[in-house]
């Protein structure tokens, strides 16, 4: 076997032994189907919402936990097989360190690309069936595509802190700290700039600084395909960018490719 | 002339500034187990990370199987090494089998090995349990396994019957002496030095980086001028009457002589008509070991 794919299939099945894909499945299908049925609660309305609202409030939803679930699965990933020493057996065997690296982002990011499709598709299968099937399957394909690509980026960045932190601790704690700063502190920054500042940011300017955020990426990804009508708040100036989402993908991969180049980087000067 | 497997020449190794390792000369053949000592922090760890390819010198060169060891050709040869880690705590939730089965895979190690193994050290009714529920001396047992895997033909293992009971340590050494015997050659890095002295060849002691002594037992008794303790029975009288014998004595019945008088004076004894038994101790490899590290320190004060 390629030690590619004996990482790989380790990380993976340490994924299944510990319940991580059962539990993130579970939690993103209950999510998915909660706010496809209870959604329209939030805003004062009863019945079941449009597509747009569901896809709007998951994807808010889902920019919290998607990040937060991803730097728990991994922020240990290195740090923690130093700690144990098995990451220096690991260097002796006749794998790379790149193929170490690969091989884990491979076999973690399958758990959470998995746990998006099997979680958020069977929300969508169950509301395709009291709906209309080709407009919840093109919505909810984008959904579950952007959703593993922000998995994927906060894995990558994962390692990075993995692999740059010296304890175990440590990593948890600065896997924390950079998730408040993606997912809250950024975007208060941004509001503070746009009402703080006048004709200090254009709106083309706001979606350019957006684009150093991946969650605020996923955010522009999801919601730029629905009708403005359904959004509020900072992103409707945004959506109306020209930007597709093929483009918005794009640079979301970027996120996932740059962090792991930066991750492959700081590993391979790395001394155990 | 057998192969050489491993060649260290005047390699030197700074962590900053200080010096981990200077001016280590190292040869080691086919089939020779070598005995790697030293206290804490005296470089035994760091030399084998050199050998291993996951430190780099900073002078001198490395080379195993003719390769230096950070070469990207070196890869294929990491297949025939095996290497047991000073600490090492394997994945706690995986089974022992699960363990050695992921090491074996990236060793691209057949299958069958890993039952072989898992029975040579023992662990073949534990295979199945997690290897947080082992003890101490299962998972050194555990870790010998891995390193067994795929036949080295390097073996360097880093404190090996820690946690092991007597019953282990001999099966351990049975182990190592098989393995000599097909062709392996072995560094055995320990402070626990009783037991160890059959199964090696030479012996380096280290001391701050240094090398304070190396070469067989032999050589080293030699050079440390370390004595042999001879006991008679059944001439205990007679002894101090004979002239070239009672300046050896230090007991009734007990001579310290050089290693190069041994056999004269062995050969002395034996003309006595009465002795009853004779016991012959060369000096511990122990006491080889405080020699070379006292003597050391000596010269540095």
């Amino acid at each position: 076997m390629n030690p590619i794919q004996a990482v790989a299939l380790k990380e993976f099945q340490d994924g299944l032994r510990n319940r991580w894909l059962l539990s993130i499945t579970i939690v993103f299908s209950v999510l998915a189907i909660g706010l496809s049925y209870y959604g329209s609660l939030a805003s004062g309305q009863l019945g079941s919402p449009s597509l747009s609202t569901t896809i709007a409030s998951l994807s808010s939803l889902s920019v919290f936990i998607i990040p937060l679930i991803a730097l728990l699965l991994c922020y240990d990933s290195f740090v923690g097989e130093q700690e144990s020493g098995t990451l220096l057996l690991l260097l002796t065997y006749p794998i790379s360190r790149g193929q170490l690296l690969l091989g884990k982002f491979i076999g973690q990011g399958c758990i959470i690309s998995l746990a998006t499709l099997l979680g958020f598709g069977s929300a969508a299968v169950l509301i395709a069936l009291n709906g209309n099937v080709a407009e919840v399957f093109s919505a909810f394909s984008l959904f579950i595509v952007s959703s593993s690509l922000l998995g994927l980026s906060f894995i990558a960045l994962a390692y990075i802190i993995s692999l740059v932190a010296s304890e175990k601790s440590k990593a948890a704690g600065i896997a924390l700290l950079l998730w408040l700063f993606f997912v809250l502190l950024f975007d208060l920054v941004l509001l503070g700039l746009l009402v703080g500042i006048e004709d200090g940011l254009t709106q083309q300017g706001l979606v350019q600084v957006m684009m150093f955020n991946p969650a605020d990426l996923f955010r522009l990804i999801n919601l730029s395909a629905l009708q403005a009508s359904d959004v509020n708040g900072v992103l409707s100036v945004a959506i109306n960018s020209e930007f597709n989402s093929l483009t918005l993908l794009i640079i979301m991969l970027a996120w996932i490719i740059i962090p792991l180049g930066i991750a492959q980087l700081i590993f391979s000067k790395k001394s155990i | 002339m057998k192969n050489k497997i491993l060649t260290l020449t005047s390699v030197a190794k700074q962590y900053g500034q200080l010096d981990a390792l200077k001016d280590i000369n190292l040869v080691l053949e086919e089939g020779e187990v070598l005995g790697l000592f030293g206290h804490n922090g005296a470089g035994k760890t760091t030399m084998m990370k050199l050998i291993l390819g996951i430190l780099k010198v900073n002078s001198g060169s490395v080379s195993v199987f003719g390769l230096d060891p950070n070469h990207k050709k070196a890869w294929a040869s990491r297949k025939k090494i095996g290497y047991l880690p000073e600490n090492v705590s394997f994945y706690d939730q995986l089974t022992g089998l699960q363990v050695l089965t992921y090491f074996a895979r990236l060793k691209s190690v057949p299958k069958k090995q890993i039952i072989e193994l898992l029975e040579t050290v023992g662990l073949s009714e534990a295979q199945h349990r997690a290897v947080k529920t082992y003890s101490k001396g299962m998972r050194q047992r555990l870790g010998l396994a891995q390193a067994f895997l795929g036949e080295p033909k390097l073996l360097l293992l880093d404190e090996p019957t820690v946690g092991l009971d007597p019953v282990a340590t001999k099966d351990f050494y049975h182990s190592v002496d098989q393995l000599k015997s097909s062709g392996a050659s072995i560094i055995l890095c320990s402070h626990v030095l009783p037991g160890v002295e059959q199964h090696i060849d030479n012996a380096m002691i280290l001391n701050q980086g240094q090398i304070a002594a190396s070469g067989s037992l032999r050589q080293l008794r030699a050079q440390a001028k370390l004595s042999v303790s001879i006991t008679t029975q059944g001439i205990n009288g007679t002894l101090k009457e004979v002239k070239s014998l009672a300046s050896f004595m230090v007991a009734s019945n007990q001579l310290l002589v050089p290693e190069s008088e041994k056999v004269n004076v062995i050969r002395q004894l034996m003309m006595f008509d009465n002795i009853s038994d004779i016991s012959v101790e060369s000096a511990s490899l122990e006491k080889i070991y405080h020699h070379y590290l006292h003597d050391s320190k000596g010269e540095s004060l």
